[in-house]
């Protein structure tokens, strides 16, 4: 085996990575700043410095930086050597002559990467006796905080910023000891990634603004391995908590998903968990409530006590399900009304979409892609979905792709591709296929070879047409005009010519053809014998979790509640007038005897029930989600549960009038899942049980270093309190537990000795910026089958609008569609009022210009909105902004008057 | 004997009558050479360079035959030619000369360097502060271009070449050949990694590009003239053609002057050409090369053995001024900025000077040379304001220590040099200074800032 050298040991020589990388990860210390796994190396630090010898003969040797080093065999390198020690340590001398002596009260301390370094090079005396450099910080919007003083100019920020996630209003400015990281002018960063900054940044110039509003130090917070509650796609996150409630959000490394990058919603959305509009308290009928004494809640015995009651009288029973409500609350309230009477809580078209979007992927010849499947395609064609805001982090890792190609061709000049500037500059502006077919521009449009822009049925066709050009087997698409054919014929060409070609779609457009065409796209691919990747974009966190439960449409249930079949209904996490129209949902609640309405947050449902649960929300539930890639993920509650607060599945499990039949753990839930849905059995191997113990010991929840444990509570108690007991999971909330690195399911923590900050996770991984140690979570559910499948062909006509009439698009927001996010004040900020948005065509024909109100009928109830001109809207469509209450409950697709 | 000045670039310049246009230049056979060189196969031009051995004028003097060999034609990519004409060296102010006074000859000199590469385009990149520079070049080239000289089809010979004149926004570093690139290409000019690209195979737009200093772009032309064999008979072997020096400080005539390379001392050069130092004053030190190059001391002795063998023992002004035997003392030739400073030069305003310059210009890419350059600048300031500390001359010498060859580009050097030979030279010096200033800092008080 070829071998290398540090510091007179040999290892195995990895060519394809740089010696900075292969020093950590057999777990050697050496410092750096500027480079980062995902980054690759510019060498601007000079920090991780060693001296290189040529050879055995060699005793001179000369200095340089391990990280510009790729490790190839023979390599002999000292990282214990004398004078690279020295030198390093002068690295951190000079960064430290202008940084701050902040860090008792800087943001960063204790999480701090430079920290880190200036300890491990043993920097402690001060020599630059002058005053330091100061800067103007900037506000940047109501994620970021910026200390522009602490900078040490690494350029990790624009390099992820703007190299990476295609960010352009971030830049370095002005040059020598002066160089500046931040915007042209004050305001917000437009990008959706922004809030990796903080991790990114190895020190506190970029530091999480919302954990500003309730600080707490690392050390000092509770957290738990959790998922991402605010998309599809099922991104590993780590929750942080102290004094009852979520203090942030950080990134939890899985390679396969969202490796180091979260996006600003899943990041900043956790505000809404800590709002007074969470429910704390059940809520019973005014009659029993009268019975407690002077204002008390009522407990949660009571409650149950209460609904149970209300059961046994009962004259029908019936369950509303959720797509944002884990697999396991779902399956409970399934299992307590029967499989007749529960509902999925889905409205009738989106509920076939969803049957629709699975039916194609199980038993589907393409793979359903991860994250990093789609960063490494080499060909995307997206159909219809705006990523950036339905599935932003997915936009990301298609950013990415676009690369593949170049690379591939860059690799002919011989250098390594973590040479990130070199690479840059080989590749200029060389960029690898990628087609977008969507309404409206996109956020990712700049990264696109070509882009369409028109209506739902349009879009679909072009699909239609795409697949046709791959395969002549799938249907033609009738009176094509020649554009569409051309472009579609270029997409088919580049996906055909890819090694990894990849087809992107989803339901955000409430379009069924539009699902069809992407599967045509995948699977005529396969035909043709590319082994090609289809993904769908779907709704909400658990969509495909619900949908695998089966469930009837919403509209049956209000039918039933109609023919009087039903008096009293469970809702489960789930604001119906989001779903149906209000006027429907206003009669189905009129019609109902008793409505027992589950959830976490106060809304327009919570407000018509008899009975509300208060239900934890994921970031303190322990559950089951399943994402849109297909992949079942557990997430644990960052916080012990404060009776009377518990998660859905708890509540459901109670309410069981058969004791016998009663569940009363998750894993009992699971176990009953697996029963009756064999193919969620996985969903039990998504983490390790209760059970499940590291030298005898579960894992802790605190760090070593937790304090307060007794002031935290000295209002209450100056005795320490008993730690709660968490029956469910491996893990403790206390700082009591394992010290062994558990497995990545339960990580709590990235930390190491000497490694306080997110960095620390270089000792979690198998090596630097490879899978996490002992597997990546998660159990995939859906896999490729090489079954012969019929393809679609239900094409829908070619669009044609009407006079007075308008095809109503919804157009989805990153910070603002997403149901429990947008109340995040934060994310609020972020969120643009509600607007119709028109085409430059439609609004000239109207006499309409930006700003002024539009009335549109819909469902002969006029909607008058603000008009924003969008110019690459196709004439005929408006826009709505999905996910604003204002247009709540509008089933798709549908047609509007203009008034 | 007063040495005589060899002027083969400066031939014409500052001669009573003669202008910077066209027709000037052509009266006094301009041109002649381009229409010669044309005609000949472009691989027997880069031959002749070859065998001048001509070198870099630009600071590093590496020969251009060799740069232009290494220039990877094979890759069916356009080669590229850029004129360095960032002249930002303090201490250097020849290229200015050429620019203002004979810009044709610097035309014809790169119309030539492109043919002889092959090069389709040629970049002139001038620095910032030459905006009268930049308006004469555009002149020289569209007289050049109305005359055939430049654009299609020259002078009838099927070849087309483009010269364009690109102004930089003012920054040292950009006369650092990959930092010229990036900027030239629309970025930040932040100097490349080398490796794993050199310019010669992928430079300016991943394309193989030759970039060369003004005057040696000049020199390219008498070459061709004389032919290399010829001309490599000037000046001394391995240092062949003549040199511009330009001489600054405490001498009597500072100027710009032309020698055939070696053929005279320093101390010929500063008191037979220079009309030697003011009355009553002695030399200190010389700084040979422009401010980034080691100082020499006066009094210094220098022994040592040659490239060729030869040993050698020096005084400061015997030293000659060729590329090989500036480094051989431990200095270099560099852009040809010699700075004499006489006795009345306090060394540590001199250092503090430079210093300020390097700090400033930092481009502020990678961490020693932004940090150090500034910090040492620092040091200085408070040495020459008066309030310098015990420990500065140790720290000085320390941070300087630290920065040279552990930087991205030779910037590192650059700043880190002065300080380095400065204050190993002229230690006594600084500690006086430094022991005085520190003493009255303890009774007023200045030595209890705080180590915050």
């Amino acid at each position: 085996m070829p071998t290398l050298t540090i510091d007179g040991v040999a290892y195995p020589a990895e060519p394809q990575k740089n010696l900075l990388q292969v020093s950590l990860s057999h777990g050697l210390d050496l410092p750096y700043f500027c480079w980062h796994p995902a980054l690759g190396s510019v060498g601007a630090c000079r920090q991780c410095a060693v001296r290189q010898y040529r050879d055995e003969n060699d005793s001179r040797g000369q200095i340089v930086m391990a990280c510009m080093v790729p490790a190839t065999p023979g390599t002999r390198i000292a990282i214990e050597d004398e004078e690279a020690r020295l030198f390093r340590k002068s690295v951190i001398e000079w960064l430290m002559t202008n940084h701050p002596h902040d860090c008792p009260v800087c943001d960063e301390g204790g999480e701090c990467h430079l920290q880190d370094m200036t300890v491990m090079t043993g920097h402690c005396t001060r020599r630059h006796r002058f005053p330091k450099r100061t800067f103007t910080n900037q506000y940047l919007g109501p994620f970021i905080n910026h200390e522009m003083n602490r900078c040490i100019q690494c350029y990790r920020c624009v390099r992820f910023y703007r190299d990476y996630a295609g960010g352009r209003d971030l830049d370095a400015f002005a040059s020598r000891n002066h160089v500046y990281f931040g915007r042209s002018e004050d305001g917000a960063l437009e990008n959706e990634f922004s809030g990796n900054l903080i991790e990114v940044c190895p020190t506190g110039v970029f530091t999480d603004r919302t954990l500003k509003n309730h600080y707490t130090r690392k050390w000092d917070l509770q957290s738990a391995p959790s998922i991402c509650p605010h998309c599809s796609l099922g991104c590993n996150t780590l929750v942080g908590a102290r004094y009852g409630g979520v203090r942030r959000v950080l990134n939890r490394y899985h390679h396969h998903i969202n490796g180091y990058f979260l996006c600003d919603r899943g990041r900043f959305a956790y505000e809404f968990a800590n709002l007074p509009i969470r429910l704390r308290h059940p809520v019973l009928p005014r009659p029993a409530a009268a019975k407690d004494g002077a204002g008390r809640p009522p407990t949660a015995a009571e409650a149950i006590a209460a609904i149970r009651t209300r059961l046994r009288r009962s004259r029908g029973l019936i369950g509303i399900g959720s797509p944002r409500a884990s697999l396991e609350s779902n399956y409970a309230l399934r299992r307590l009304v029967g499989p007749d009477r529960y509902f999925s809580g889905l409205p009738q078209g989106e509920s076939r979409l969803i049957a629709v979007a699975l039916d194609i992927l199980r038993d589907s010849p393409a793979r359903s892609p991860s994250l990093r499947e789609i960063a490494e395609a080499d060909a995307v064609l997206v159909l219809g979905e705006d990523l950036t805001q339905t599935a932003p982090r997915m936009a990301l890792a298609v950013r990415q792709s676009i690369l593949q190609a170049p690379a591939a061709r860059v690799a002919a000049l011989n250098f390594p591709g973590w040479m990130a500037h070199a690479f840059q500059n080989a590749v200029q502006d060389d960029r690898g296929p990628l087609f977008i077919a969507s309404v409206d521009a996109t956020r990712l449009d700049d990264a696109a070879t070509a882009v369409l822009h028109a209506p739902p049925a349009d879009l679909a066709r072009f699909g239609f047409a795409v697949a046709h050009a791959i395969d002549p087997e799938a249907p033609p698409v009738p009176d094509l005009d020649p554009e569409t054919a051309d472009l579609a014929n270029r997409a088919a060409e580049a996906l055909l010519a890819a090694d990894r070609p990849l087809v992107l779609s989803g339901t955000s457009l409430h379009h069924e053809a539009l699902l069809g065409a992407a599967a045509n796209c995948g699977w005529a691919l396969c035909r043709r014998g590319r082994p090609a990747g289809l993904g769908l974009v779907v709704p909400e966190a658990n969509t495909f979790g619900a949908g695998l439960l089966g469930g009837r449409p919403l509209r049956e249930a209000y039918e039933l509640v109609e023919s009087h079949q039903a008096d009293t209904a469970v809702i489960l996490e789930n604001d119906l007038y989001r779903r149906s129209h209000g006027t429907d949902v206003d009669r189905f609640f009129d019609r109902l005897e008793t409505t027992i309405v589950l959830d976490a947050v106060q809304t327009a449902t919570t407000a018509r029930a008899d009975i509300l649960l208060p239900a934890a929300p994921a970031s303190e539930s322990q559950g089951t989600f399943i994402s849109q890639e297909g992949r079942a993920q557990r997430f644990f509650p960052v916080l012990p549960p404060t009776d009377p607060v518990a998660e859905s599945w708890r509540w459901l499990g109670h309410l069981h009038p058969d004791e016998a039949r009663a569940l009363r753990s998750q894993e009992a839930m699971l176990i009953a899942i697996a029963a009756e849905f064999p193919f969620l059995a996985g969903a039990r191997e998504a983490a390790p049980s209760a059970t499940f113990r590291l030298n005898g010991a579960a894992v802790p929840r605190s760090s070593r270093r937790f304090s307060g444990r007794t002031a935290i509570h000295a209002h209450l108690s100056v005795h320490e309190p008993k730690p709660p007991e968490d029956s469910e999971a491996p893990l403790t909330f206390s700082m009591e537990g394992t010290t062994t690195a558990p497995p990545a399911a339960l990580v709590t923590h990235y930390w190491a000795p000497g490694w306080n900050s997110v960095q620390a996770l270089n000792k979690f991984q198998d090596e630097v910026g490879g899978p996490n140690r002992g597997g990546d979570p998660g159990i995939r559910l859906i896999e490729p089958r090489n079954v012969p499948r019929a393809y679609h062909n239900a094409i829908p006509p070619a669009f044609n609008s009407r006079e007075g009439l308008c095809t109503l698009v919804p157009l989805h927001h990153s910070f603002g569609s997403e149901e429990l996010s947008r109340l995040a004040p934060a994310i609020a900020k972020r969120t643009p009022p509600a607007a119709f948005s028109l085409s430059p065509a439609d609004a000239r024909e109207r006499g309409l210009g930006e700003g002024d109100t539009l009335s549109i009928r819909i469902y002969g109830r006029p909607v008058r909105l603000p008009v924003r001109i969008h110019p690459q809207l196709p004439r005929g469509c408006v826009g709505f902004p999905a996910g604003w209450p204002d247009l709540a409950g509008i089933h798709l697709p549908t047609e509007g008057h203009f008034e | 004997m007063p040495v005589q000045e060899t002027r083969l670039i400066f031939k014409h310049i500052d001669a009573a009558g003669y202008t910077n246009d066209l027709d000037c230049y052509l009266r006094h056979g301009g041109y002649e050479i381009l229409r010669k060189a044309v005609q000949q196969k472009p691989e027997e031009l880069c031959e002749e360079v070859m065998k001048s051995g001509v070198r870099g004028r630009g600071g590093a003097g590496f020969p251009c035959g060799m740069k232009w060999k290494f220039l990877d034609r094979k890759s069916g990519k356009p080669i590229y030619l850029i004129c360095n004409a960032d002249e930002s060296e303090p201490g250097t102010f020849k290229d200015r000369q050429i620019i203002h006074k004979d810009p044709h000859q610097l035309i014809e000199g790169i119309l030539i360097s492109c043919y002889a590469i092959q090069a389709k385009t040629a970049f002139i990149y001038i620095r910032g502060e030459f905006p009268e520079g930049a308006r004469i070049l555009e002149r020289a080239i569209e007289e050049a271009r109305s005359k055939n000289l430049c654009g299609d089809n020259i002078l009838g010979s099927g070849y087309s070449v483009e010269i364009f004149v690109h102004r930089g926004a003012g920054a040292y570093i950009c006369g650092e050949e990959t930092g010229l690139i990036e900027s030239l290409e629309g970025k930040r000019p932040y100097p490349r990694i080398k490796p794993p690209f050199f310019p010669a195979v992928l430079g300016l737009y991943q394309c193989p590009t030759a970039v060369n200093n003004v005057e040696t772009l000049c020199h390219v032309k008498h070459v061709i003239d004389m032919g290399g064999e010829e001309y490599a008979k000037i000046g001394t072997p391995g240092n062949s053609g003549t040199r511009i020096l330009c001489v600054s400080g405490h001498v009597q005539k500072p100027g710009y002057y032309e020698f055939a390379c070696g053929d005279l001392t320093l101390g010929q050069l500063i008191h037979d050409v220079c009309g030697g130092l003011r009355p009553g004053r002695s030399l200190k030190a010389v700084i040979p090369g422009g401010s980034s190059a080691k100082i020499l001391r006066a009094g210094e002795r220098y022994t040592g053995k040659l490239k060729d063998g030869s040993s050698f023992d020096w005084g400061l002004e015997d030293i000659p001024m060729d590329f090989d035997s500036l480094m051989a003392v431990g200095s270099m030739a560099g852009s040809g900025g010699v700075i004499v400073m006489d006795d009345s030069t306090d060394m540590v305003e001199a250092l503090a000077n430079i210093n300020a310059f390097y700090a400033h210009e930092s481009c502020g890419q990678c961490t020693p040379c932004r940090e150090g350059s500034l910090w040492m600048k620092k040091i200085t300031t408070r040495m020459s304001h008066g309030q310098a500390r015990q420990e500065d001359v140790d720290l000085l010498g320390n941070v300087a220590d630290q920065i040279a060859g552990r930087t991205i580009c030779a910037f590192g050097e650059a700043c880190s040099w002065p300080t380095q030979s400065f204050v190993l030279k002229f230690r006594d010096e600084f500690l006086n200074k430094a022991r005085a200033q520190a003493g009255a800092a303890s009774t007023n008080g200045n030595g209890a800032v705080p180590l915050i």
